[in-house]
């Protein structure tokens, strides 16, 4: 019988170990090519012309001036006269010409005119908009007779804007056609299902489409379709039968290619005389543009309250529509929670870590996680000793404050296939139609590998990023680790076992008495009984016809037990707050956190650092800021559209549970979890310092003075 | 890319004909490059003034300092003369931006860049207006004027060093056609109607340079409001310079920035503060007093607080007090 799960801690090589990532070195000295740096022989550069209104018609539109330019190829019209434009940037007409600059020129030859209608980009004034839907409405217990009974209660209102992706590497992909194959180098998080989607938009088999992405600069849920300018891309191409290379401007990036709903909620909640949750009544609502909120946030979060009725409201607004945001739904719905338990707290005069303590029971299967985890965080910031209850965060102008958020994300491993082949050369390579969108996947599998058969990362070799290998999971959802990890393992396994069939006889031992460690085979019960791994090659190099290489393929989900879901975490956050102008820093952010088996120790806790960062951005700083009078986006560059510095980080804490209790569950992702935590934490610990809610984010000196003068008003 | 003219001019006299003809002047090129790009302006000849002799120059003596306008950056922040006699200014040109930034960009640039205002810089003009109406008023004004808002511009100076160059009673060198004229830096600027630029420059005049009075008597300092550590713009600047005897101020100059299409002096504060001390309570005083007028749009009444911050905070320092950075 094959044992394909993971080794325990005392038969670990690497796993586990700090290792730093195998495609470092390429991005730092900038050899990385990204698809925005493929040049192919010929490469034409495509552009867009996009409808600078919110909501309008095309009452006009001649394409002819822009035909006529020279070194312009190619002129599509994707929205013709009549059409009905609703969301600011959409695309209207697509152009090929020899140089980026050409094809702007060719853009703004095109003419144009439109009749601009009525647009609702508002998406926290509910009562105005065009058209919203009732999205999920759900009632345990008797909510309002707990109300009645409860000795606590707290009534509060929360929002957070839509925040944009803004991937550093801009969507987009160049397009090359050979006859009617095609093959596009694609900014994606998802290589395998990518060949599908182009050859359904264009006609052609599946099998006819290449998609090759080594590396993808940011991702964050927002790279999973082909989009109408990935097709564009490609029509462009198979028109002037030449490579086009298309990829977004800022503006469009910031305005269309990405969108995390926004979300609103009048919230109540109610505690017993014991401090015990036992009521909650939440009304929320949001918009992620033309797709109205996709979905809800999950209210109350984490804590399942006894008696409880929730309702929410899906808000369309002309905005190009959202797109899954790392953790789709549960930042919003951390902020909503948790700051509402934490105001809760403030109400009854007690420390917010208690009330949270006081009522884990209410967690599930996440409740003995959050008990190891919670005293590791109040450790490492020192939360017992520092912590001062809501306005007490000291004399003059700067306050101080701590506050604390949890969550939980799921983060089994996606479907996977690997296919493991054991060269001539001893190297013994993975292949998979995986995608490492900065997350550290190729390392991540390289270790799997490595660890298998008993290998030095020098001899494994990871081929990652084209579609032509065997399919696996886009990187969505935080699945990729869990997925990859444990398709490699199990081919890793099935190749070694063939290795030992082969190998077996030459140390006059049984296969399943041997073991791979330290670059060897060798008898499991006498390790001394052993040749090295190139002499075992070196045997199987006899037969070349015949045995070489060797190769085997794994698949996820299969036998034996390599990824699991569930996992949960916790986060503190320090603020020093200026009351008198509003400016917030993050001062220490603490993150304790689960992942079950951590692979590489370096690469988890950088993501749990990327996770941090982008948290504190969206708590300070980053919004869509959406005119009420055109209805598009304002702040669509990067002075605008802050995202957090250096200066703003801080410094983070990083805590990764492991041993037992967490490893033998497998591997679980970890792109997601650690993002959601930061708005409640930091939210939580500005109250703390200034003794008021401040109840949006993000926390823009804007806010904090309006809060603190009492001019409250909209977000 | 739109058919653009590109011109080096070796001497002031061909660039000051070349940009009477509707040249554009280049310099460092970080605003203004990206302006293009942007289509918020349009340009059909650029006029590198690179190539000109002399207007990187820097000189400091008994009177004060010549600072050349293409002196980088960068270059000024570390002027030994500046950081010694001056140290507020040289301070002020180390905050702007970031490394790049400063690296590039010139003296000129920052007193001549244009402004931030999101509807200007998306093409919609410096006095953006649909259906007769302001699209500032009506709009997102989150970071637009409070004072001087009775006029039909709202974009505010995005300069952090003009508000200081200006207390300090800076004069701009002015090459044009018709020979050499000098202002005051504060007359560069303008609150302009539909049509007009906020710039006070006649066609085919070129800064060149700009001359700083000695303030060695002087008390010198200046507070900017920003948000970020990391590159971020300043909501609200103040520049205080001050003559006392002994504790008493018998004279000072208090300007603002990022709150008023032009840089904004406060005789108001100046007055509050004349023949008196420094002591706390007259700091606030004349802070509440810079603000005393402001007149904020829908939505940036904090800004109002913030103007009045940073000239507290000016005067703070001013007196040798420490305050939040």
């Amino acid at each position: 019988m094959v044992e394909y799960t993971w080794p325990p801690e005392e038969k670990r090589s690497i796993l586990g170990d700090r290792i730093s990532r195998l495609d470092g070195p390429v991005k730092v000295t900038g050899a990385a090519e990204y698809s925005f740096d493929v040049r192919r022989p010929g490469m034409l550069h495509g552009k867009i012309l996009r409808c600078p209104h919110a909501h309008a018609r095309i009452t006009r539109l001649d394409v002819s001036a822009a035909r006529e330019m020279p070194g312009v190829r190619a002129v599509r019209v994707i929205q013709d006269e009549g059409s009905e434009i609703r969301w600011a940037l959409d695309e209207v007409v697509s152009v090929a010409a020899d140089t980026e600059e050409l094809a702007r020129d060719a853009v703004r030859a095109v003419e144009i005119e439109y009749e601009v209608l009525p647009h609702f980009v508002d998406g926290e004034n509910k009562d105005e908009a065009f058209e919203s839907s009732p999205a999920g409405s759900r009632t345990e217990g008797d909510p309002d007779a707990a109300f009645e009974a409860a000795v606590h209660r707290h009534r509060g209102y929360y929002g957070l804007p839509s925040v944009s992706h803004n991937c550093l590497e801009a969507h987009g992909q160049v397009c090359e056609w050979n006859g009617d194959r095609l093959t596009v180098w694609a900014s994606t998080q998802v290589v395998s299902s990518m060949p599908n989607q182009y050859a359904d938009a264009l006609e052609i088999p599946a099998s006819n489409v290449r998609v090759i992405s080594q590396h993808i600069g940011g991702g964050f849920g927002s790279k999973f379709s082909a989009d109408r300018w990935g097709i564009e891309c490609a029509r462009l191409a198979r028109e002037t039968n030449r490579p086009v290379k298309l990829m977004l401007e800022r503006e469009p990036e910031l305005t269309v290619a990405g969108d995390r709903p926004s979300s609103y909620a009048e919230v109540e909640v109610a505690a017993d005389g014991d401090g015990k949750l036992v009521a909650w009544r939440s009304s929320s609502w949001g918009s992620g543009g033309l797709a109205g909120s996709r979905g809800a946030p999950p209210l109350p979060y984490v804590f399942e309250v006894p008696n409880r009725r929730i309702d929410h409201l899906s808000v369309v607004t002309n905005v190009a529509s959202a797109r899954a945001w790392r953790a789709p739904n549960h930042p919003q719905g951390c902020f909503i929670t948790l700051s509402a338990l934490e105001d809760l707290a403030a109400e009854m005069d007690v420390d917010p870590y208690d009330l949270l303590w006081d009522n884990l029971d209410l967690t599930g299967r996440l409740e003995p996680i959050y008990r190891d985890e919670l005293p590791i965080a109040e450790e490492l910031m020192g939360w017992k000793k520092r912590w001062t209850p809501r306005g007490e965060g000291g004399k003059g102008p700067i306050k101080r404050g701590l506050g604390l958020g949890v969550h939980t994300w799921g983060g089994r491993g996606h479907r996977s296939n690997c296919q493991v082949t054991i060269h001539p050369d001893g190297v013994a390579e993975a292949r998979l139609a995986s995608q490492d969108i900065g997350t550290g996947t190729r390392t991540v599998i390289a270790i799997a590998l490595a660890e298998t058969l008993g290998l030095p990362l020098s001899k494994v070799r990871v081929s990652i990023g084209d579609s032509v290998y065997p399919a696996s999971g886009g990187s969505g959802g935080s699945t990729t680790v869990g997925g990859v990890s444990s398709s490699t393992r199990r081919a890793a396994v099935n190749v070694r076992e063939q290795l030992f069939q082969e190998v077996a006889p030459h140390l006059e031992a049984e296969p399943e008495e041997l073991e791979l460690a330290e670059g060897t085979v060798r008898v499991r019960a006498e390790p001394d009984r052993s040749i090295t791994w190139e002499e075992a090659i070196g045997f199987l190099a006899g037969h070349p016809v015949t045995n070489i290489p060797l190769s085997a393929s794994g698949s996820n989900p299969g036998p034996g037990q390599l990824t699991d879901s569930g996992v949960g975490g916790v986060q503190m956050a320090e603020v020093r707050v200026d009351t008198e102008t509003g400016i917030v820093r993050v001062e220490k952010m603490v993150a304790v956190q689960d992942c079950g088996l951590v692979v590489d120790e370096k690469t988890a806790i950088s993501q749990v650092h990327g996770g941090l960062i982008m948290g504190i951005s969206y708590a300070l700083s980053e919004e869509k800021i959406l005119d009420p009078v055109t209805g598009r986006m304002l702040n669509t560059d990067f002075e605008s559209y802050k995202i957090a510095g250096y200066g703003e980080v801080g410094e983070l804490v990083v805590h990764m549970m492991t041993g037992e209790g967490y490893d033998e569950r497998g591997v679980i992702g970890l792109g997601e979890p650690p993002v959601i935590s930061p708005g409640a934490a930091i939210s939580n610990a500005v109250a703390n310092a200034i003794g008021v809610r401040v109840p949006y984010l993000p926390l823009t000196p804007r806010r904090i003075l309006d809060t603190l003068a009492g001019r409250g008003g909209r977000s | 890319m739109r058919p653009l003219e590109y011109a080096r001019p070796e001497t002031l006299e061909q660039a000051s004909e070349l940009l009477a003809d509707g040249g554009t002047p280049l310099a460092g090129g970080t605003d203004l490059l990206a302006l293009l790009k942007d289509d918020a302006v349009t340009a059909s000849r650029l006029v590198d003034l690179k190539g000109l002799p002399g207007l990187e120059d820097f000189s400091a003596g008994p009177e004060g300092f010549r600072i050349g306008a293409l002196a980088r950056l960068a270059d000024l922040a570390r002027e030994k003369a500046l950081v010694d006699r001056l140290p507020a200014l040289a301070s002020s040109f180390d905050s702007v931006g970031g490394p790049q930034i400063r690296n590039r960009g010139t003296l000129g640039g920052n007193l001549l860049q244009r402004p931030r205002c999101w509807y200007f810089r998306r093409g919609f003009g410096l006095v953006p207006v649909r259906d007769g109406r302001s699209m500032v008023r009506e709009g997102d004004n989150r970071f637009h004027a409070v004072f001087g808002t009775d006029g039909e511009a709202l974009f505010v100076t995005p300069s952090t060093v003009v508000p200081l160059l200006v207390a300090l009673g800076a004069e701009a060198e002015i090459h044009g056609r018709e020979g050499v004229r000098r202002a005051p830096v504060a007359e560069l600027y303008r609150s302009p109607d539909p049509g007009e630029r906020e710039l006070h420059l006649e066609p085919g005049e070129i800064l060149t340079a700009v001359e700083i009075p000695d303030a060695s008597d002087r008390t010198v300092a200046s507070y900017e409001v920003r948000p970020g550590e990391s590159l971020d713009w300043s909501l609200a600047t103040a520049s205080v310079v001050l003559r006392r005897s002994g504790a008493t101020v018998r004279e000072s100059r208090i300007v603002l920035g990022q709150v008023a299409p032009t840089p904004w002096r406060s005789r108001a504060a100046e007055e509050a503060l004349a023949g008196g001390s420094l002591s706390p309570d007259r700091v606030r005083a004349a802070a509440q007093a810079a603000v005393a007028e402001a007149e904020p749009l829908s939505m940036n009444e904090y800004k109002v607080q913030l103007a009045r911050v940073a000239v507290e905070r000016a005067l703070h320092r001013a007196a040798g007090r420490e305050v939040p950075s």
